[in-house]
């Protein structure tokens, strides 16, 4: 297979998964609401037992997981100066997309401008 | 036009616990959950790094040489941090929206950066000292704003408060 679009493949899938695990363990938190206050109402054990209790967060740490494997077949092939800025840095814009769409969160032009910006300094301070 | 959120992230059972508007500012306690986050993640990848290297190269065809590598003090430390971090991230999404919290808590990156320049005598290139300029931006931007998206009230809810 292409070199190239074997690092491209590998990266998407970095990408895709990473910001799947991001937004499913975001949004397993927003289904229950603030900690603290869970904590103050129902005491620690009841708050963790909630947090572990929930699906969308096993979901989400499974689809981390994939994120790394994803990461290491990755940098088996290609080199670590190209897919750990790459990955790192479009995880960003992807997670502020995805998190528009799917948790209705509130990106307006401040949200956008600090991602596009820590995008490409990710991406600088990696190189 | 953006798909509709699945009913079981917002039911009525679950938003009843959400923080009241006052609540949903950043106060000085989850700006150390903040913080933690900020450091726990860089600080743990780089105890790893170290407790990595100091041991001998492990092959795949005695994977149970990795199980007597976590019990290195660098390589346990690391973990010890990366579990801080899970813990604070998964606390903080509870308050704070992802699009927040990432910008945010990526100044990580130039906090390391600083710290190998400085004790490290590292070299830090010019397009280094623009990437760190442009996170320190990104995060001056995002931090300024709200940190917290209020969830839309369940129909039942709003329903019930219209007749009230």
């Amino acid at each position: 297979m292409n070199i190239g679009l074997l690092n491209t493949a590998s990266i998407a899938a970095i990408v895709l998964t990473a910001t799947a695990g991001d937004v499913l363990i975001a949004a397993a938190m927003r289904s229950l609401g603030d900690l603290d206050l869970i904590r103050k109402s129902r005491g620690l054990p009841a708050t963790i037992f909630a947090v572990v209790s929930s699906p969308l967060l096993f979901a989400g740490i499974f689809c981390m997981a994939l994120s790394f494997f994803s990461l290491l077949f990755a940098l088996n092939h290609g080199s670590l100066s190209l897919i750990a800025p790459a990955s790192a840095s479009l995880t960003f814009v992807t997670n502020s997309i995805a998190a528009k769409l799917f948790l209705k969160e509130n990106v307006d032009r401040r949200r956008w401008t600090a991602a596009i910006l820590v995008c490409i300094g990710v991406a600088l301070m990696a190189n | 036009m953006a798909p509709a959120l699945p009913p079981f992230l917002f039911s009525a059972k679950t938003v009843s616990i959400h923080a009241p508007k006052s609540a949903r500012t950043i106060t000085f306690p989850r700006l150390l959950v903040l913080c933690s986050i900020t450091l726990c993640a860089p600080f743990g990848d780089t105890f790893l790094d170290i407790g990595m290297k100091r041991l001998p190269a492990i092959s795949l065809s005695h994977p149970s040489s990795l199980i007597g590598a976590v019990l290195t003090p660098w390589v346990a430390g690391g973990i010890a941090l990366l579990l801080v971090w899970f813990g604070s991230q998964i606390s903080a999404l509870s308050w704070a929206d992802l699009s927040y919290l990432l910008p945010v808590t990526s100044f990580g990156n130039v906090i390391v950066a600083l710290l190998a320049w400085r004790w490290r005598h590292e070299q830090i290139s010019s397009l280094r000292w623009i990437g760190i300029l442009l996170i320190t931006a990104g995060v001056g931007f995002v931090a300024r704003g709200p940190s917290y998206t209020p969830p839309p009230q369940p129909v039942l809810e709003s329903a019930k408060e219209s007749a009230r």
